[in-house]
């Protein structure tokens, strides 16, 4: 038994939800009690789609336990087909219904349904939604994906994005452009978008794009071993990434490497002189592997911050993630306790965090900007306009959400010329944010101090001072000045330690 | 002003009973509001990763903040064996107490994984109880969805209140319903201006608040899926005052002339007290229902309070009602709003919802009431909708909310008039 406030993935028949809202003409009959329908509304509400998910739900009560749930299931199964008429059906039990072992699959086998009927075996007490969503998709192609002849032209098909999922939609339309670019067509994108007619046609394609390890990496596993297609390993987030993809994709096809670069903007934004104010700014990064091992790369290597600390919540991509520590000379934070995330957020007092929508609330509580780069996320993170992660535009896109939760550069030397101005204080925060620029927690300093107390005091003249240092950069400073005392064997920390620790520092 | 009651309500029409797929929350939901009412209780469901989910999904982001409410997700280990989930759960306990010391109360919440595998909750509420009083009093009910529909978990929860209360001869009225603290503040004010001093709620905000039971309370319900509770508290030995809900003008004076009745308050002073109020109420009303005036409703089940909103929308805003579809109906409950609904929907109890769904694509109502799962769906379809649980999420009971909870309604239909996409001419 574990104690969980807020979690980063659903159940893992969310993550099957999540495939089958994804594609067309598909149904889902889920055995569950009616309370879990209630994952109907992040389709319909967080992603405003204006369909339902293609799910029936068997929502059995309490008096039917007793009687015959199985009996239940099968009107239900059949009920679905009558009415909606898919070409296949994916069956399977949430938590509950695992419970009462009415066994879905076996008995949608029995039915004789005139479609095809893939049962789904979700682990839902050990497993979690992107599993599931990995597992769904894997099982559809497996069941559904025939070897073929290969199309005349170099094609490829899409693998992994799907309902739910951080700007799927809008990386869709970049990469098929950019693969467009090289002369390469798509033949399938799945889940999302594609029916499961399509699904057999999958080994028409030359090579696999695995657009999100996460929930598509069974799938493209198997179309290696049983359609001999490669797949690429390279997730195309940020300019670096981007063009390793494509000369992975090169080494795939034959082609000639072909990037328009005429619409990316990241290096010369990042290059130009206003961005000199982001050197070295301690970034902490969290959220799925995929996501956090791409931010990583572009954090350092494209916008130039230090990454003091990342972290992942998917224990499948944890060895990943702390080799990538270790690259960065970081220790890795593998848990789904954002407690746990948001006690190391604390202790490092990074300038930015990159992560979920939990982390955009441990940032607001702590006084820390927060850009988004992964799921889970909410209604803000399904924007109207088109903002993708992958491709040219993703790098750009990417550039502008990291940096607008910063206080800009010349707007940084101005609080620090002017500190005192009762308008133009820190904590009013960056000004281009307006009204949203919210205060931080009533004490900022008091959820910091705890860490120093102990070993070092500081004296009243140097916290005085301390709160002089603007707000972005005063958790940091504290920091400093604390590592510097202590590696002196100082236990008091004067003006002169604080003046002392910043020289040290300077950079 | 309202038309009189009609001649023959709905209480004896025929009600289509309905057993399908149910698109209605489980009863965990009602934590998210109840954590914010009782101010020292922790709600501690016992359950999977599932309940988990729906409890984030449903509160979003809106408290964020170290909520007082946890899910205990059981894993393979607890379900192997049963002794250790008892121990287990023990442990997990005896860990959030240590950490939130102001903590009063635990509830700890059944749902659908533990009373499959019959968890036993009362014996574990039990024994944390004794190990735990005074300081911590431990109660348990059941959440699950395969038991409670949504708001069936208020009812759960304070039902399982009542059996602790002590035990009291005062003459007293007690309020039963979470509301939210505004509107019950003006409804303490509304009954001490009436002269009915000796009031109390529940639930109370706080362990500590003396509440207190006995054969000479009289209670008043504010919220119609309250069954259970009712017959908690009829075995306590407290009366009941039926009488339709505090919901618009007509459901608040109807609502406090039965209270005002059981303690004697004379007519000139209650018209005294509530003149200005009823005035206030009804034109606030009567501008949201412009847009309402001669359309029609057709409501989805969710919370219970489909038929006391109808009665509203029908006799206070000139709409007329096509359907009005309700989880579960209490007759005891609910029986004076179907006297004042008049005859013309049809009612119906429980869901089969892809069938509801034609009903109501065919008769292409002016307002949908539904779900958050169905909202933009049917929006998506022309169908203008409202979508449910806002309902029980925002201020609505008594005169001074009358004209907001029309307002809630005539929303949606004035944003579509709003909004002009098309080229100018
Ligand atoms: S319906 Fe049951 S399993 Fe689902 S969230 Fe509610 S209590 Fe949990």
């Amino acid at each position: 038994m574990k104690l969980s406030v807020w979690t980063y993935e659903g159940p893992p028949h969310v993550g099957a939800l999540r495939v089958a809202t994804a594609m067309k003409g598909l149904h889902y009959v889920l055995h569950a009690p009616q309370g879990d329908t209630y994952a109907d509304l992040l389709f319909t509400m967080i992603e405003r789609r204006n369909h339902r998910p293609p799910v029936t739900y068997t929502t059995f009560q309490a008096r039917d336990l007793g009687a015959d749930t199985a009996q239940l299931f099968k009107t239900a199964c059949l009920a679905a087909y009558d009415r909606f008429q898919p070409q296949a059906m994916i069956v399977g039990a949430s938590c509950t219904a695992e419970l009462i072992q009415d066994d879905p699959g076996g008995m949608a086998e029995t039915m004789g349904l005139p479609v095809p009927v893939i049962p789904l075996d979700l682990p839902s007490y050990q497993r979690k939604e992107n599993f599931g969503a990995d597992e769904t998709l894997f099982q559809l192609v497996r069941a559904l994906a025939r070897p073929m002849d290969r199309s005349a032209d170099v094609t490829c098909n899409l693998i992994g994005p799907t309902a739910l999922g951080f700007r799927h939609r809008d990386d869709i339309i970049e990469l098929t452009a950019l693969l467009g670019d090289m002369g390469i067509g798509v033949n399938v994108c799945a889940p999302y978008g594609a029916t499961p007619q399509d699904l057999t046609r999958l080994g028409a394609a030359h090579f696999n794009v695995l657009m999100y390890p996460e929930t598509g990496e069974a799938a493209c596993r198997w179309m290696t071993r049983e359609l001999g297609q490669p797949y690429t390993r390279t997730v195309p987030i940020g300019v670096g990434a981007t063009r390793d993809f494509l000369g992975e994709v090169a080494a795939l096809t034959g082609r000639s490497v072909a990037l328009d670069e005429s619409r990316l903007r990241l290096p010369w934004y990042s290059a130009s002189v206003d961005s000199t104010y982001l050197t070295g700014k301690r970034v902490f990064i969290f959220g799925d592997g995929t996501h956090v091992a791409s931010a990583a790369r572009i954090a350092r290597d494209e916008m130039g911050f230090e990454v003091a600390g990342l972290g992942c919540y998917n224990r499948e991509q944890a060895r990943m993630i702390r080799a990538l520590a270790r690259e960065h000379g970081v220790e890795a934070l593998i848990t789904e306790d954002y407690l746990e995330v948001e006690a190391r957020i604390a202790e490092l007092a990074p300038e930015m965090i990159l992560g979920t929508q939990m982390e955009r609330h441990i940032g607001k509580r702590l006084g820390i900007p927060c850009a988004v780069i992964s799921a889970p996320v909410h209604v803000q993170d399904f924007p109207a306009r088109y903002s993708p992660q992958m491709g040219i535009e993703g790098a750009n896109v990417i550039f502008d959400t990291w940096v607008h939760p910063l206080v800009m550069g010349l707007e940084e030397h101005l609080l620090t010329m002017f500190r005192e101005d009762f308008e133009f204080h820190d904590d009013a925060g960056a000004s281009h944010h307006g009204a949203a620029a919210t205060p931080r927690t009533p004490d900022p300093d008091a959820a910091e101090a705890p860490d120093s107390g102990g070993e070092v005091i500081w004296l009243d003249e140097a916290e005085r001072e301390l709160r002089k240092v603007p707000f972005f950069v005063r958790g940091k400073a504290r920091r400093n000045t604390e590592t510097y005392a202590s590696e002196r064997g100082l236990t008091r920390i004067g003006l002169d330690t604080l003046y002392d620790a910043k020289a040290h520092y300077a950079r | 002003m309202t038309a009189p009651a009609p001649a023959t309500g709905c209480r004896d029409v025929p009600v289509l009973a309905e057993r399908g797929q149910q698109e209605v929350f489980c009863g965990l939901t009602g934590i998210i509001w109840l954590h914010r009412k009782i101010q020292d209780a922790f709600f501690l469901v016992v359950g999977s990763r599932t309940c988990a989910h729906l409890l984030q999904s449903a509160a979003g982001v809106m408290i964020f903040a170290e909520p007082r409410f946890g899910t205990a997700i059981l894993e393979e280990t607890d379900l192997a064996g049963l002794a250790d989930a008892q121990e287990e759960l023990e442990r997990e306990v005896d860990r959030l107490l240590s950490r939130r010391p102001d903590i009063r109360q635990l509830f700890l919440v059944g749902s659908c994984p533990s009373e499959v595998i019959k968890l036993d909750l009362s014996r574990a509420a039990e024994r944390l109880s004794a190990r735990y009083a005074p300081k911590v009093r431990v109660l348990n009910y059941s959440g699950s969805g395969i038991e409670t529909t949504f708001t069936e978990g208020e009812d759960a929860c304070l039902a399982a209140m009542v059996p602790a209360l002590p035990e009291t001869d005062r003459r007293q009225l007690i309020l039963v319903g979470a509301l939210p603290d505004v509107v019950e503040d003006q409804a303490l004010d509304l009954l001490s201006k009436l002269g009915i001093e000796d009031v109390a709620v529940l639930p109370a905000r706080h362990a500590d608040s003396g509440l207190a039971i006995g054969p000479n309370t009289v209670f008043a319900l504010t919220q119609p899926f309250l069954g259970g509770t009712l017959a908690a508290l009829e075995r306590r030995g407290a009366r009941h005052i039926p009488a339709p809900f505090p919901f618009g003008e007509e459901g608040t004076t109807a609502w406090l002339t039965a209270v005002a009745r059981e303690f004697g308050v004379d007519q000139a002073h209650f018209d005294a007290v509530t003149a200005a109020p009823r005035a206030r109420a009804a034109r606030a009303v009567a501008r949201a229902a412009e847009d309402l005036r001669d359309r029609s409703v057709f409501f989805f089940p969710d919370s219970q309070l489909e038929i006391p909103l109808a009665r509203f929308l029908t006799r206070e805003c000139g709409m007329r009602a096509i359907e009005v579809g309700t989880p579960y109906i209490h007759r005891a409950v609910v029986g004076p709003e179907l006297d004042l609904l008049d005859r013309g929907p049809l009612l119906t109890e429980g869901q089969d919802v892809e069938r509801q769904l034609d009903r109501c694509r065919g008769t292409r109502p002016g307002l949908t009431v539904c779900g958050l799962g169905l909202a933009n769906p049917l929006e998506a379809e022309g169908l203008a909708t409202k979508w449910a649980i806002e309902l029980v999420f925002t201020p609505v009971h008594f005169y001074e909310q009358a004209g907001d909870l029309a307002g809630l309604f005539s929303r949606p239909l004035r944003r579509r008039a709003a909004l002009r996409l098309e080229a100018a001419e």
